[in-house]
């Protein structure tokens, strides 16, 4: 069956607080979801209440400053701190985000809650263990495929309109964040590839120099791999670089339509 | 425990390379069931005031009995399918997930042939 509910040990429990330094006016609080694989702890919230005003404006300053200043036990990942490399895909105020990329004004008046992405295997704190979403990325086999020779000199040709297709796709950074929005990939992810490494997918299906189109499609056309799709558009609300994976899935069914009639 | 590569688990048994009729008749049906349905609903509020003679002699007619068994046909068609969709989302346990896909579509053939029968039946003036 589908989870409905959290299994005992992974109820979450209220954390340590710990508060702001004295004086501090702008005082902002994060509930950050902890849990360490080295003790027999269920997960818990910590609560950390951060003067703003000695802090940079978007949730990975105030991670970083709590890491720094407050608490050097909370793990995450983060690398570019300017949204092209995904490494800080999480859970910020109920929604899949880069921390890099989310100012902390726009969390909403209340508290603002740091999760894991959901439906992931937790590794540490807000670390998911991403090696299966990988994986399912290498299983598309996400690189230029053809038969026709070309000397080691030459490039592939591509005029303007054909490299326009690739709009909308090239930017994907695989953060993670549309497939673990989809309810279809939380109970499904062991066979449905989820809407990231679909759109990866299309990519290579729209590049006019691919010549495996079909093989692609081939291995595409699975009642699980591309259909469990059900159009619920998570991806797309959620996607923090502005891309469509539910409208590049919509154009690999309509490919397989279009072959198939 | 298992030691098999991350690749080889996500890659599983290979595409099943079917899933777009499916897919394509599930809309189809949705397409024909904007009309059917209206037909249907029409159909109840004639034969609704209608005695038993009456609403037997009007359901005879060639249209309408074709309509009606194009209509039950039609919608257990899609709900099989959707139900289908819906177990293969939430269902994991895979006794218990092959058990309901064939009691589904047991279900499904079974009234669809009890109702032709039914409609026939009124025809054919049984």
């Amino acid at each position: 069956m589908a989870e409905f509910s959290l299994p005992k040990n992974s109820k979450i429990k209220p954390g340590k607080h710990f508060p702001a330094p004295e004086g501090a006016s702008n005082v902002k609080t994060f509930k950050v979801y902890r849990w360490s694989p080295d003790d027999d702890q269920n997960p818990h919230t910590d609560t950390y209440d951060i003067d703003m005003d000695d802090c940079g404006p978007m949730v990975l300053d105030a991670l970083i400053k709590i890491k720094n200043e407050v608490d050097p036990s909370l793990t995450f990942r983060r690398s570019c701190r300017e949204g092209i490399c995904g490494s800080c895909a999480m859970n910020i105020d109920g929604t899949n985000t880069l921390a890099c990329t989310k100012p902390v004004e726009e969390c909403g008046t209340r508290d603002v809650k740091v999760y894991p992405l959901p439906h992931m295997s937790v590794i540490k704190d807000l670390v998911p263990d991403m090696t299966h979403f990988y994986a399912q990325y290498a299983s598309v086999e996400p690189w230029l495929k053809t038969k026709t020779p070309v000397s080691q000199s030459a490039e592939r040709l591509q005029s303007k309109e054909e490299r326009e297709q690739l709009d909308g796709l090239y930017e994907c950074i695989l953060c993670a964040c549309c497939s673990t929005s989809c309810p279809s990939y939380w109970w499904n992810s062991d066979k449905y590839l989820g809407p990231a490494i679909l759109l990866q997918s299309y990519r290579w299906l729209a590049d006019s120099r691919d010549e495996a189109t079909g093989e692609r499609l081939d291995q595409l056309e699975d009642p699980f791999k591309l259909y469990r799709c059900h159009t619920i558009m998570n991806c797309t609300n959620t996607c923090p670089k502005g891309l469509n994976p539910g409208k590049a899935i919509s154009e690999i069914k309509k490919l397989i339509a279009e072959r198939s009639m | 425990m298992s030691l098999r590569s991350p690749l080889a688990k996500a890659v599983g048994l290979g595409s099943a390379k079917h899933g777009f009729s499916h897919w394509w008749w599930q809309r189809v049906t949705a397409i024909a069931l904007v009309p059917l349905s209206v037909w249907f609903v029409y159909s109840v509020l004639t034969v609704m005031g209608m005695d038993h003679q009456y609403a037997s002699d009007w359901l005879a007619q060639p249209f309408n009995a074709t309509v009606l068994i194009l209509f039950v046909l039609t919608m257990l068609f899609h709900a099989q399918t959707g139900i289908q969709v819906v177990i293969e989302d939430y269902i994991h346990t895979k006794w218990l997930n092959l058990t309901l896909l064939l009691a589904v579509k047991f279900a499904a053939v079974l009234m669809a042939v009890m109702s032709v029968i039914s409609v026939l039946k009124v025809v054919l003036g049984g």
